[in-house]
């Protein structure tokens, strides 16, 4: 089980629970605003953007290739945007706080 | 809005378009009831998957597949019918009869109902075995059961579109033996040009299927659990499986039957709005204008089935909106990702640019004289933003420089002053 945190742009927090699937998933079952989830994950569409909080972001790793040129142009991209339809959940993601990007 | 608690909104079919209105109406603030109607039995899912990870790679990905949890529906309070029919719209009445016989009211209606495979007419079609199409989970899941049963070693795929092309690279994957028949010159006739064709030939050749162009099948014959495709030129092949991709009906007859006006498809406003006030339509099943193009269009894509969706549920709770959205599609075919962007007809110049050094890494760029229109991007998803934005934008492209496969794909490169 890894417990997540969301934080949507209404400022509202959301702590979810998940043990598998990807992040997105989490997300989109549980209606969180403004993950949409589109393309189901396969980084088409770029409507699950996040930004993962500065001091986990050894947790998530980094974006692979297709995902950085997804956001790359992106006008709310930053140094810690990720496409949470790639991010796996696992145990070691306890903890994990996340801004849903605008 | 006012006075919407007491409403009741219907929306017939419960897939992207459905689903993804019934949400969006209750984020606009819609008070009232949400009833969506489904003849399918299964929790509504992704359909891209089936033609390509939710075909090869069996059951556990189901719960990836599904758009939207039981509990998110409870949650904000959307009923979901499912395995229910709808048979008929009373417009007068303002009611619609369901399979069972009962009536159900509207005060808003909102026809999603999408597509289903054509069935060509072809002689012996009706008796062949382990004939498949696919557009239902269920369909992926019968074509996936009858590989796992054992005894299918080659499969025939009549029509090479995007998803009987998926289909091949799928089957592939399961060791079945692959070939494509396409009635036309190349696959991908009447969705690409001869560029994005012959990219997607070879790759198809060099994993291992057949294409063959140029085949119009006539007839199948079926004995001893062997069914012979046959040819208007003659040629015959021998197969365990047949799929079917070649193309879709639009689910029009509910609407058309009520009166509702049809022109390739439902005929929806900019705010999908059909000539009956009440009554909206969304998704695979519309024909509608795109004003940045500034023509009609029926679209089947996921992306066209949410931003319809969108407006219908931003108008129904009364604000103004406006279907103006730049069509965007993608497929994924091997190890390949293809990503569309824009309507390329229309367009009087191609230029086609393929990255030195990255292994097919390849955009096509399409023009009407200075106007972007479209680009294709094959694993080139820089390609594919930067088109999206420049398209939006109505942005001048430098055509030399972007020709020039030394210099990077980024704005200050490719844009005018
Ligand atoms: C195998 C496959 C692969 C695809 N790949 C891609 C892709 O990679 N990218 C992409 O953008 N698009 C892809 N598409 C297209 C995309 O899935 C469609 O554009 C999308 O499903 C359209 O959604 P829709 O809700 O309008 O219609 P549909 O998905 O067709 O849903 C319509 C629903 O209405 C229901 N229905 C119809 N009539 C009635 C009735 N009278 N009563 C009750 N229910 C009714 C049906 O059961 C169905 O569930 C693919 C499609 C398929 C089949
Ligand atoms: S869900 Fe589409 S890119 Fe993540």
């Amino acid at each position: 089980m890894a417990k997540i945190t969301f934080i949507t742009s209404d400022n509202k927090t959301t702590v979810l629970e998940g043990s598998s699937g990807s992040v997105m998933q989490l997300a989109v079952d549980n209606n969180i605003n403004g993950i949409d989830g589109d393309c189901g994950g396969v980084c088409s569409c770029a409507t699950c953007h996040v930004h993962v909080h500065p001091d986990h972001f050894e947790k998530t790793g980094m974006p692979s290739d297709i995902e950085n040129d997804m956001l790359e142009l992106d006008d709310h991209v930053n140094a810690y945007s990720r496409l949470c339809c790639q991010i796996e959940i696992n145990e070691a993601l306890d903890g994990l706080v996340l801004t849903v990007a605008k | 809005m006012t006075n919407s608690s007491t409403q009741i909104c219907v929306v017939i079919g419960a897939s992207h378009a459905g689903v993804n209105f019934a949400f969006s109406l209750r984020k606009e603030g819609w008070e009232g009831s949400i009833i969506l109607f489904d003849k399918q039995t299964a929790i509504p899912y992704h359909r891209p998957p089936l033609s390509k990870t939710y075909l090869t790679s069996g059951d556990d990905a189901k719960d990836k597949n599904v758009l939207k949890s039981h509990e998110s529906y409870t949650k904000e309070n959307i009923t979901l019918q499912l395995g229910v029919s709808v048979k008929t719209i009373h417009r007068e009445a303002k009611k619609i009869t369901l399979s069972d016989g009962t009536l159900q009211q509207y005060d808003k209606l909102v026809i999603a109902t999408g597509a289903r495979p054509l069935i060509p007419d072809i002689k012996g079609i009706n008796n062949a075995i382990n004939i498949f199409t696919l557009r239902t989970i269920k369909d992926s899941e019968a074509i996936r059961n009858a590989i796992k049963k054992g005894g299918i070693k080659s499969a025939l795929i009549i029509g090479g579109g995007y998803i009987g092309l998926e289909i091949a690279a799928s089957l592939k994957k399961m060791d079945i033996s692959v070939t494509v028949l396409e009635r036309e010159n190349r696959i991908l006739d009447r969705v690409t040009t001869q560029n994005l064709s012959t990219f997607f030939k070879d790759l198809h050749t060099n994993n291992g299927v057949v294409i063959d162009t140029k085949k119009n099948v006539i007839s199948i014959e079926t004995h001893d659990n062997v069914n012979t495709v046959i040819c208007d030129d003659g040629t015959r092949y021998n197969s365990d499986m047949i799929v079917l991709g070649v193309g879709i009906r639009v689910n029009t007859e509910l609407a058309q039957e009520a009166g509702i006006a049809i022109e390739n498809g439902i005929k929806v406003s900019a705010a999908s709005q059909t000539s009956d006030k009440a009554i909206y339509a969304i998704g695979d099943c519309t024909y509608h204008h795109n004003p940045h193009y500034n023509r009609f269009v029926r679209l089947e894509s996921v992306q066209n089935a949410i931003d319809q969706a969108k407006v219908a549920a931003a108008s129904i709770c009364g604000k103004m909106a406006i279907y103006d959205a730049i069509p965007w599609f993608w497929s994924d075919q091997y190890d390949v990702k293809l990503q569309i962007v824009g309507l390329f007809s229309n367009y009087n110049e191609v230029i086609v640019r393929k990255e030195t050094g990255e292994n097919k890494k390849l955009s096509i760029w399409y023009f009407n004289d200075k106007e972007l229109l479209a680009v294709e991007a094959v694993n080139n998803a820089k390609a594919y933003v930067l088109g999206t934005k420049f398209i939006k934008g109505r942005k001048e492209i430098n055509k030399t420089n972007l020709r020039d496969v030394s210099l990077t794909l980024s704005p200050s490169n490719l844009l005018l002053p």
